[in-house]
């Protein structure tokens, strides 16, 4: 099967700017974008790098965007990566590139570190002479987040990371998202005040990227929402994110429909100074007819959005309970 | 100059279970490993790890089948180590943080093993080492322990017959240090790109094994190189023992268990050697399907192969096309893992004062001549914290020893010399010649012809590598030199492991000779140690197997 890899290269000896080079090859039907990669490398072009070792989708070494969504390469077939007969090859993202296709990961590893990725026991308790116990059903659970290589897709592809480097990030919060119910630390609540700072777990914006990258199905915004919940019931709800959820939810509760016009208040709290600096947004809001009115009626049919609010929250405890 | 008291060399299970031990006694460490550490091999390690937990066990009866599945190649002390401080070292791993399978009491799952099913092996799904490798990794961030990331290393510094540190090549940059230590440990892992297929990682080029051998330091059981029984055809990806213990079939083309008419009582289950030379043997008398045999696990249903083989089932699915809830597998053997290594004795001192060996590329031989699947992980763990904290204890006491700088311009000089030659064959030629000629030769059946074609091959190629052209001639991140310099170190571990298996007239565990096919315990019941002279020279001596307990017996299956 005749391919042709465009891959995206900068050598920063030689370079100034990064540019595309397309190699065609040769090669079976059933190799992989990694297998392709390594052929042109021992064969082809020895200059092109990029990082692997396992080729069995389970050392993280081999991220990469594969035809713009960041994924493992050696993971993908190439076979269904191909538009054309080409398949487009570039670093990912929010990383620095250090040649070709490598990227230094450091700001991954620094966001992992900041969320403390082991488990605290408590200083005073003494530990089982043999195993903890846990149960199947929580080690399931658990193992969702466990299986995460750190390969650095969804931070790759993170739409807030991209405006935001210091969000923490999918992997890290997912991780996090573990040891804060994992049964054999003490820190669960700290945690929980630690990741509802700024650059925590309500900057997500839910875009579903890092779900969908993710080559292990770790489903990052899922445990991220999950902290989110954990957080709150933690009565930790003193935060911009907590309150404009509560916000959003009460307002929708009570009228039926959200009221735009104090949500921003809401959030972030009835508080002057707080408020100055959403001033301006406001005003200019104002002159083009944009501002929501400060008028907010009560739609019709409320009575039954609150009672779907009251069944699935009740339905809710019930799992949370199980 | 860079300096620690203690130099951790690869990040794998070993050398992460070394380092904290050495950090927790309390001296400064530093680990140097040619990838990030969670990319380390020791991820991929599936199946599980043993130990005597349960109450019909023991540790007598885990050493037994670890003795017995060695075929009695040994030592019984350090075996009786192993099994003795098991269970411990596992729960230790519990209380880091590792996940592994529970049953609904809460304790571990426990696989069981063996045709009396004594349950023994604690796995997490099919992931485990991921599991232990992410385990010890955020210990090693808890400690804030130094990590070299991305240094190859290249050679040891001996001073005064003292390991006083390593050469290093810093692949990002393309620098060249030397690091200075008052102890180093060795934790390279193993070497099974040697073969042309193979389950091991593209970075298991036995660099540690050739970097000892280069400095005289002998090599224990270089022969005994164990083939996994199921691996996909093509990339070699392993299909975990999990599958059969689990209750799968291997099928030859007319549909049949073959394995009834190679080990009765134990099928599928019986060594991994046996099972391998009964693969091969049904394919070479043509009851194969394109050169394999069929793993089949439909009978298990898809419910118990989602929870306890779902890493597995994604193997198939994505690289072979095969998803084994509705069909059979094709497997094969490939190699897999290296019984010997770097000769240590019980807590990894080598020969030279100061450098000690652990894990894979190491030999204190708890596998003999035939590992018991899921020993390995339980190794790392055992024999990672002893000499983790057997190494500190020296470093301790040692006085620091200066070293030269002029090491680093020669080592550079020599890299340039690569690095600068215009002409010449690429490295990815000559370590296809390699695989292939080790994959024939030196693979699950050998005769003494094959062996000696092989190492004239080996020979020739080692002087082919003199002349390896390189197409990157840059500084950052130059993989072409990286796997040009992995070339040189596995040439020179094959060279030993063709010296070590030429000699050792007779078949045992997986060194299996058509021109000797009997086990020879008056003759051979000893341990093949091989070290290279100042001028490049293989030496063969034998040691005795320690024998504590169990006699040698014939090993039936
Ligand atoms: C697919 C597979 C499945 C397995 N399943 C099991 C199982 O279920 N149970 C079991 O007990 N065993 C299993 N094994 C065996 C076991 O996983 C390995 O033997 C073990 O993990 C080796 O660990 P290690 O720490 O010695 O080496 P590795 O984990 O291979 O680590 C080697 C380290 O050394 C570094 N390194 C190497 N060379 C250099 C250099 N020149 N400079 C700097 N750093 C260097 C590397 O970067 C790496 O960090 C399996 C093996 C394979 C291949
Ligand atoms: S869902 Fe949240 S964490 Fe995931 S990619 Fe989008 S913003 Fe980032
Ligand atoms: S969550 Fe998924 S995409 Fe992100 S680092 Fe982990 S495995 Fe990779
Ligand atoms: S090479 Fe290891 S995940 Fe792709």
């Amino acid at each position: 099967m005749l391919v042709t890899l465009r891959v995206r290269r900068f050598n920063p000896e030689t370079d100034l700017e990064p540019r595309f080079q397309e190699y065609t090859v040769d090669v079976p039907e059933h190799f992989t974008v990694l297998d392709a990669l390594i052929t042109i490398r021992e064969r082809i072009d020895g200059t092109l790098a990029f990082r692997y070792s396992c080729r069995m989708a389970i050392c993280g070494a081999c991220g990469m965007r594969i035809n713009g969504l960041a994924g493992l390469a050696c993971k993908t077939a190439l076979r269904s990566a191909l538009n054309d007969g080409t398949v487009t090859l570039e670093p990912m993202g929010n990383m620095p590139v250090a040649k070709d296709l490598v990227v230094n990961m450091e700001p991954f590893w620094h966001h992992l570190r900041t969320v403390r990725p082991y488990i605290e026991p408590h200083p005073a308790r003494i530990g089982p002479q043999n195993e903890y116990r846990i149960s199947p059903e929580l080690v399931d659970e658990l193992s969702e987040v466990v299986r995460c290589i750190m390969c650095g897709a969804c931070f790759s592809d993170c739409t807030v990371d991209e405006i935001d480097i210091n969000f923490l990030g999918p992997a890290a919060l997912a991780r996090a998202g573990w040891l804060v119910r994992d049964p054999r630390d003490s820190r669960a609540a700290d945690r929980l005040r630690e990741l509802s700072k700024p650059h925590g777990i309500w900057d997500c914006t839910r875009c579903f990227f890092c779900v969908q990258v993710c080559p292990k199905d770790v489903k990052p915004m899922e445990q991220i929402l999950r902290l989110r919940r954990l957080a709150v019931e933690a009565g930790i709800t003193d935060n911009n994110g907590a309150r404009h959820t509560q916000a959003f939810v009460d307002s929708v509760k009570e009228t039926g429909w959200l009221d735009e016009f104090t949500l921003v208040p809401k959030s972030w709290g009835w508080n002057p100074v707080a408020l100055l600096p959403e001033l301006p947004t406001a005003v200019r809001m104002l002159v083009r007819k944009r501002a929501p009115s400060p008028v907010h009626p009560r739609q019709p049919g409320v009575d039954e959005v609150r009672n779907l609010f009251e069944k699935t929250e009740r339905k809710r405890s019930v799992k949370d309970d199980a | 100059m860079l300096r620690h008291d203690l130099l951790v060399v690869g990040a794998g299970g070993a050398g992460l279970r070394a380092a904290l031990a050495a950090a927790r006694s309390g001296v400064d460490v530093a680990i140097l490993s040619k990838v990030h550490p969670l990319r380390s091999h020791t991820g991929a390690a599936e199946g599980g790890i043993n130990a005597a937990f349960s109450e019909q066990d023991s540790w007598e009866n885990h050493a037994y089948d670890t003795v017995r599945e060695s075929d009695w190649l040994a030592d019984q002390d350090a075996v009786e180590v192993l099994t003795r401080e098991g269970p411990d070292a596992v729960y230790e791993l519990d209380h880091m943080g590792a996940i592994f399978s529970r049953g609904p009491d809460g304790r571990f799952l426990l696989r069981p093993f063996g045709p009396e099913g004594i349950p023994r092996t604690v796995f997490a799904g099919d992931t485990t080492g991921h599991v232990v490798l992410q385990t010890l990794y955020q210990q090693v961030l808890k400690d804030r322990l130094r990590v070299y990331e991305e240094w190859l290393v290249l050679d040891l510094i001996l001073e005064d017959g003292f390991c006083a540190g390593v050469l290093a090549y810093e692949i990002p940059t393309g620098t060249v240090h030397a690091v200075a230590a008052r102890a180093v440990i060795l934790a390279t892992g193993g070497a099974g790109r040697l073969y042309a297929s193979t389950t091991n990682a593209f970075i298991c080029t036995g660099d540690g094994m050739a970097i000892a051998l280069r400095n005289g330091i002998p090599l224990k059981d270089m022969e005994m190189v164990q083939f996994h029984p199921t691996t996909l055809p093509g990339s070699g990806i392993l299909i975990t023992e999990g599958a059969r213990a689990e209750g799968g079939y291997l099928l030859n083309a007319r549909g049949e268990r073959f394995m009834g008419r190679y080990a009765p009582r134990m099928m599928e289950q019986a060594g991994r050697d046996v099972v391998c030379r009964a693969e091969q043997t049904e394919v070479d008398e043509g009851r194969g399907v394109n050169g394999c045999v069929l793993l089949d696990l439909r009978h298990l249903g898809e419910a118990k192969i989602m929870s306890r083989l779902a890493h597995t089932r994604e193997l198939c699915v994505t690289f072979a096309g095969v998803d084994p809830v509705h069909e059979p597998v094709p497997v094969r053997p490939g190699a897999h893992y290296f019984m010997g290594g770097i000769h240590t004795d019980l807590v990894g001192r080598t020969t030279i004062p100061g450098l000690y060996a652990v894990g894979e590329c190491a030999c204190v031989s708890v596998h003999g001549a035939n590992r018991l699947g899921g020993n390995s992980l339980l190794e790392l763990l055992v024999f990672g914290r002893r000499v983790g904290e057997n190494a500190a204890e020296f470093a301790r006491n040692q006085k620091g020893v200066e070293i030269s700088e002029a090491r680093v311009r020669d080592a550079e000089r020599e890299l340039a010399r690569i690095v600068s030659r215009s002409d010449g064959e690429r490295w990815a030629a000559l370590r296809d010649i390699l695989g292939n000629t080790m994959s024939r030769e030196m693979g699950i059946f050998r005769t003494g012809e094959g062996m000696r074609q092989c190492l004239a091959v080996i020979k020739e190629l080692q002087e082919r590598y003199k002349r390896v052209r390189l197409d990157d001639r840059g500084r950052v991140y130059n993989y072409d030199l990286v796997s040009a310099i992995e070339l040189g170190f596995m040439l020179d571990v094959a060279e030993a492991v063709v010296v070590s298996g030429l000699a050792r007239q007779e078949s045992r565990g997986a060194h299996y000779r058509r021109d000797y096919p009997k086990r020879d315990d008056d003759n051979w019941l000893r341990h093949t140690v091989v070290h290279r002279d100042p001028l490049g020279n293989l030496h063969l001596d034998y040691l005795p197997v320690r024998i504590t307990r169990w006699l040698p017996a014939a090993r039936v299956y």
